[in-house]
């Protein structure tokens, strides 16, 4: 039987059995370690992960080496969703021949991947395997942007921000389109736990992630995943910038139980102003130039409005 | 336990039917699937086994091919038998994963029911899917009718799992002159099948929590290389095992399949070689050609598409003057992909027969009696004078004027 593992402080959680082996190839201050061994360290059942193509994937598997002291796949940029949940449909009709090794063993079936392979090339597949209710949780590490390719601007990618592929430049702010809401998107799907979590609120999102491998059917989990690279930001502040996100509401933290029941986790004591947040990035450097005045406001604008909007939901809970 | 199904010693099952039943007397741990024509029945009626409780696996319908696919490499890797069936569009989008499979050495059963591939659109048999996988790395069986089909269906298992070859295996059939025709099969009964099937035994599975695995690692230019080349490896080193395999089935059936499979070809001067359902009417018409107009005709046929036969090719064509490959699907600016394998066989040998490539069938296109008999006619001329009438490339059965190329 599973059984929700205490962790009472930093201390713990750091000095818990760790399966993420530490020797990978992520950048300094890559915040996906800290999200994916959180995720590995919150619980001692068994673990199949799949990832899909991406910066935790080939950072973490280059022949001869693995980083994952846990049985993992990879198979392609878009069907992580789809792999786990042909290994969890194997477990269960592996447990009802009794042809598993050990079929007492618990088992939490986990697939990650970027808001690349999540938002745009896999979402059919994560779509399809959350429509389907096998029991496993995704997590998306969203960083906003394909970063493992150089930094091209996903479904993900926030307004205004600057990517190779949609760059600031004389007659350009950036992305010109807003970030697609795939938490909201997943609920509707009806799946019975989405949420959004943030490293920098580590209790937070070690609640979510045990509610997610303790739920029964499809979990969809979305977490913040700063990118020193390409956010451009000192690596060492990876977890300052992601309290700036957090305390300026432009990266909320909520779960919606059910698809209905939308509950806001973390209320900042003193909201900051967004261009806080986005002053603190190369990525937005250029909205600050004075034509851009106004992106700066519609930005406070689409936050405000947002949060305002899950306000409601959670009151109204429907 | 899963029902048994009461089989009887002669069945009146089509091609998908039949291999529907092999799937099922496999006992596939789990088939994940996407249905589309004309292999949609091989779907549905394991889904009529699964809810008459005649399986006792889980059956995962998924939103596309690719993710058929993907969910038969996730299970397979988590250890048991794994199958499913596609066509056509639905193999062309399940191509990227094709490849993941082999490469991961995992041993799924695909079963492909040959239809041609768009544009235009067209949901009736040619080869172009089949032809679309030769590089995928997998065993590429072939069968010329609804028997073939399920016994070949049964073998994949045995041959793709067997510890030392761990590669996918497809077992071809032809979309509706096979799938939909409705024949008499002679199958195993439920025990029987699954004895020789055999249980699954698991290797590197991830449902091992003793010993973890990692799957689908990332190779650059230091190991890419031998990776692949272990692969291909692998896929030749089958051919021993398929043999045995073959072997096996014949001493429990008493029908005999070969990786080549060669007709009247003891004196035969002229040989068709062909794949699919053309194998069974060039059978005939070659008989029909030795009564009648006393031409020593004979037909070829790989079993095997991949590994592709070429000792066996070159052997059974050693002794003729003219061949004719039948290629069935756009040769896309070549000769052909049958042509090409046939004459390579040939031409590493003592033997140069005079070859013809002849293009035919394409999008369900009829390839008859009359057309067949022609081809061998052709043939006969050319073996008879030592020079090739016409060009090296032409097309059967098209409209408008006669088409060919290559000098």
């Amino acid at each position: 039987m599973s059984t929700i593992k205490k962790i009472r402080n930093l201390k713990e959680l750091s000095t818990a059995n760790d399966r993420f082996e530490g020797a990978h190839l992520l950048c300094p201050g890559c915040a996906h370690s800290i999200i994916v061994r959180e995720l590995m360290n919150c619980t001692d059942d068994n673990l199949v992960i799949s990832s899909n193509t991406g910066c935790l994937e080939v950072c973490t598997a280059v022949y001869p080496y693995t980083s994952w002291d846990t049985s993992w796949i990879h198979i392609g940029f878009e069907n992580a969703a789809t792999s786990i949940s042909g290994a969890e449909a194997m477990y269960k009709a592996r447990k009802r021949k009794g042809t598993l090794k050990d079929p007492d063993a618990p088992v939490k079936f986990v697939a990650f991947g970027g808001d690349g392979s999540t938002y745009d090339i896999g979402f059919q597949w994560l779509s399809g395997a959350v429509e389907r209710g096998h029991d496993f949780t995704y997590i998306c590490l969203d960083n906003e942007v394909y970063a493992n390719t150089g930094g091209q601007r996903s479904g993900s990618t926030p307004f205004g921000s600057s990517t190779t592929t949609a760059p600031a430049g004389r007659v350009s702010y950036g992305k010109k389109q807003m970030k697609k809401d795939l938490v909201g998107i997943m609920a509707a799907h009806g799946a019975p736990y989405v949420a959004q979590m943030a490293p920098n609120k580590w209790k937070d999102m070690l609640k979510k992630m045990q509610t997610a491998l303790t739920t029964e059917g499809p979990v969809f989990l979305n977490a913040i995943s700063a990118c020193t690279t390409e956010w451009k930001f000192d690596p060492k502040d990876t977890i300052s910038i992601t309290d700036l996100a957090t305390d300026s509401l432009v990266f909320p933290l909520y779960e919606i139980v059910n698809g209905k029941e939308l509950n806001i986790t973390y209320r900042p004591k003193n909201v900051i102003p967004v261009k806080d947040y986005l002053g603190a990035q190369g990525r937005f450097r250029h909205l600050f130039k004075p034509e851009n005045a106004h992106i700066l406001e519609q930005w406070q604008k689409n936050v405000d409005a947002q949060w305002e909007y899950l306000q409601r939901r959670e009151e109204a809970r429907v | 336990m899963a029902e048994k199904w009461d089989i009887q010693e002669v069945e009146v099952w089509d091609g998908n039917f039949a291999a529907a039943q092999a799937l099922r007397q496999a006992q596939v741990d789990v088939v994940s699937a996407y249905p589309i024509t004309p292999s949609t029945p091989i779907v549905e009626g394991y889904g009529k086994f699964m809810a008459d409780g005649y399986v006792d696996g889980e059956f995962v319908m998924v939103e596309s091919e690719h993710a058929a696919m993907s969910g038969c490499v996730g299970a397979a890797a988590a250890g048991g038998r794994v199958a499913t069936a596609t066509s056509s569009q639905g193999f062309a989008l399940m191509v990227e994963v094709l490849y993941q499979a082999s490469g991961m050495r995992l041993p799924i059963v695909l079963t492909v029911v040959n239809r041609a591939l768009a544009s235009p659109l067209n949901v009736r048999g040619d080869h172009g899917d089949m032809y679309l996988g030769r590089d995928s790395g997998w065993i590429q069986l072939d069968a010329f009718n609804a028997q073939e089909a399920y016994d070949l269906t049964l073998m994949a298992f045995k041959i793709g799992e067997n510890h030392s070859v761990r590669l996918p295996v497809m077992v071809h059939q032809d979309g509706f002159i096979t799938s939909h025709t409705a024949q008499n099969v002679h199958p195993l009964k439920d025990d029987e099948a699954y004895a020789f099937v055999g249980e699954y035994q698991p290797v590197d599975e991830m449902l091992d929590f003793t010993r973890p695995v990692t799957y689908g690692a990332q190779t650059e230019e230091d190991w890419h290389f031998e990776h692949k080349a272990k692969q291909h490896k692998a896929l030749l080193d089958s051919r021993p095992v398929i043999d045995a395999v073959f072997d096996e089935f014949e001493k429990l059936t008493g029908r005999k399949y070969n990786r080549v499979e060669s007709y009247m070809m003891d004196d035969a001067d002229v040989a068709i070689v062909a794949l699919g359902t053309t194998v069974e009417t060039a059978r005939l018409v070659a008989e029909e050609m030795r009564e009648t107009e006393g031409i020593k005709a004979g037909v070829v046929a790989p079993r095997c598409f991949r590994p592709f036969p070429f000792d066996n090719v070159r052997e059974a064509l050693k002794n003729t003057k003219a061949v004719a490959c039948m290629d069935r699907s756009s040769p896309g600016g070549a000769l052909g992909a049958l042509y090409n394998e046939v004459a390579a066989a040939l031409y590493t040998g003592d033997n140069h027969p005079l070859m013809t490539g002849y293009i035919y069938g394409l999008g369900g296109r009829d390839l008859t009696v009359d057309a067949l008999k022609d081809i061998y006619r052709e043939l006969n001329e050319n073996a008879k004078t030592g020079k090739r009438a016409g060009k090296i490339q032409q097309f059967v059965s098209l409209r408008g004027p006669k088409l060919e190329y290559f000098e």
